[in-house]
């Protein structure tokens, strides 16, 4: 008989269901795994040690760049860290803002995770109609700040820019007929949050679209049923948080337990699953989105009706309108400072952790009185669950490892740093 | 809402007593400096005493405090702070501790009480040195294979020792000492206490 010996499969860095540059090194008895290595760091960027050399503000554009599929939430925990280190009230504006903001990006997150996950084990379709939307919610991050991905909009002490009062419409083309221009531009008539307030109308029939193309499909259910069960007790110990804490049935929220920001007077659900398998994890996911969606609707509507300032008016923390810096001396002098010194944040500790579309996301940051931080350390979740992977995968399949990298929805930016 | 920072402060002192090197609330948050060699049954009672139960450990986080506040320490150099998660009492608490030997600082691994500290140990261990005693696999996680050095420690500069690039006579990938020169484009400061009230 022929000797029968393990062996040792390396996956990655450049592989499609890697999600970036994930090396893993599987060790296989045939088909199944029996141990499975990540090896990261191929996208370390030292972000941590980048802020430490730089002003509070100007490290904030790092933070999109982390987790570069749900953008804002990054730079939302931040602002918290540093907001709660000087003690700056936001106004209530910015604060509903924020919140629609986060649960947009929750949106874009899911919907990349949805598109990715189920292109992984064979679906395509999901992808392209999960990308559709996401072009509608870029094109919300542009109108506000400029930008499709790296935003940069919210500040310590509130958000850069109050929302335009025009969604940018699409131009004349040689290649556009004027009654595909128009139809184009029909839900552009009006101001951002008429553009919102119509995608939250459009975007639970595309869910249940999603949901017609996966939850009852046989394939979709045979390669994630039962694939990479956490109980929630192991949830717990490994450190799980969010999506992945409650599909094992974790009924725990930060946005429910302990509230930031407004969402205490926003009215939402917690989705909990029963197995903790890959399977729930997707249901969850899936009902976080129908949820998002009703918060989003519900901060349009208290944005519509509630004008107001969007930015602190502490001019130690956030610039002063160009209009008062041009005709007073003292706002001049604020504005000077600002910039070339950056915000003196007081000596001090503080740990800001936001409900990510991933899960815990923390800034830990150690000030030392100077206007640079002393030490940022940046908890990001996907870190973490990825961590777990050895223990989900073994003894599954190597088709299977697939499918718990699709649900552990990893993105490197965020795990690299 | 999260469980009130006093109450936990409280139940600290009264359940570790001189144990715990010192407890202190600020901003909302506890936090609890706990001498090395007392580290590992201070976690595990933190996890397992029923008015504690830190079911999660979200984070830990290594820390060279020697140029803290631009002035000379003679505290340790070394720290981890370890951030706790309670779900069940809804309840966040801070935990650090110093390595005594700022040459070769060691710390005792919580592996055992929280799986969950593998990575973040490793992450420590690669960035700052820290080695944890107990550890079964303490290897390098962020940097490269084959890096030197520790890269988070302030006396390692922001441009690195080393640079890599392609030599097309040797044709092969080379390392060779970095050619850039360090730039500090904002200078940090430190103002003095009440530097900007003009009230």
């Amino acid at each position: 008989m022929a000797e029968i010996r393990n062996y040792t499969l390396n996956f990655g860095p450049q592989h499609p269901a890697a999600h970036g540059v994930l090396r893993l090194v599987l060790e296989l008895d045939g088909e199944v795994i029996e141990r499975a290595d990540p090896h990261i760091g191929l996208l370390h960027r030292a972000t941590e040690k980048l802020a430490e050399h730089k002003t509070w503000i100007q490290s904030l554009p790092y933070m999109d760049r982390l987790d570069y599929v749900s953008m804002m939430c990054n730079e939302h925990a931040y602002c918290l860290a540093i907001e709660r280190l000087v003690g700056i009230d936001v106004p209530i504006r910015a604060q509903y803002i924020r919140v629609m903001f986060d649960e947009i990006t929750r949106l874009l997150n899911h919907l990349l995770w949805l598109g990715s996950h189920s292109l992984d084990v064979g679906g395509m379709t999901t992808f392209l109609y999960a990308f559709r939307e996401r072009e509608d919610l870029f094109d919300i991050y542009e109108a506000v700040s400029g930008a499709r991905m790296h935003a940069a909009y919210y500040r310590p002490g509130g958000v850069y820019r109050d929302l335009p009062d025009r969604m940018p419409q699409y131009a004349a083309q040689h290649t556009r007929s004027a009654r595909a221009l128009a139809s184009m531009n029909e839900n552009r008539q009006g101001s951002l949050l008429d553009f919102i307030e119509d995608f939250t109308r459009r975007f639970p029939a595309y869910v249940d679209d999603y949901e017609t193309l996966l939850t009852d499909n046989r394939i979709w259910k045979q390669r994630t049923v039962g694939i990479g069960v956490v109980s929630p007790e192991r949830a717990m110990a490994l450190g799980f948080t969010g999506p992945m804490l409650r599909g094992s049935g974790v009924p725990w929220d930060l946005r429910k337990k302990q509230p930031y920001e407004v969402y205490d007077r926003v009215d939402f659900d917690i989705p909990v699953g029963v197995h903790g398998d890959c399977y729930d994890r997707y249901l969850v996911r899936i009902e976080e989105m129908r949820q998002s969606n009703g918060i989003i609707r519900q901060c349009v509507d208290w944005l519509k009706r509630n004008p107001g300032p969007v930015i602190t008016g502490n001019h130690k923390v956030a610039p002063p309108s160009r209009e008062a810096m041009k005709t007073n001396m003292e706002e001049l002098i604020h504005h000077f400072k600002l910039f070339t010194e950056g915000i003196h944040v007081p000596p001090g500790e503080v740990y800001a952790a936001i409900e990510h579309p991933k899960g815990e996301f923390g800034v830990y940051a150690i000030s030392d009185g100077a206007n640079k931080p002393y030490r940022i350390k940046l908890r990001p979740p996907d870190y973490v669950h990825l961590a777990a992977l050895d223990e989900m995968s073994r003894g599954h399949m190597i088709a299977d490892v697939v499918a718990i990298i699709g649900t552990q929805d990893i993105v490197f930016g965020s795990i690299d740093r | 809402m999260a469980a009130a920072p006093d109450a936990l402060a409280g139940s600290l002192r009264s359940a570790f007593g001189d144990s715990l090197a010192g407890v202190a609330v600020a901003l909302g948050e506890v936090t609890a400096v706990v001498a090395h060699a007392a580290l590992h049954a201070t976690m595990r009672t933190l996890r397992d005493a029923a008015a504690f139960r830190f079911e999660t450990l979200i984070d830990v986080c290594g820390v060279d405090y020697s140029t803290f506040g631009n002035a000379a320490r003679d505290a340790p150099r070394f720290a981890a702070v370890y951030h706790l998660l309670s779900l069940s009492n809804n309840a966040r608490l801070r935990v650090r501790t110093f390595a005594p030997d700022d040459d070769f600082p060691v710390l005792p691994s919580v592996i055992d009480v929280w799986p969950s500290a593998n990575w973040f140990e490793r992450e420590a261990f690669d960035l700052y040195g820290i080695v944890f005693e107990g550890h079964p696999d303490l290897r390098r996680l962020l940097t490269d294979y084959g890096f030197v050095g520790h890269p988070f420690r302030k006396d390692f500069p922001l441009s690195g020792h080393v640079e890599m690039r392609f030599d097309p006579e040797q044709g092969r990938v080379i390392y060779q000492p970095v050619t850039i020169e360090p730039r500090e484009v904002t200078p940090r400061i430190v103002r003095e206490q009440n530097y900007a009230d003009s009230e």
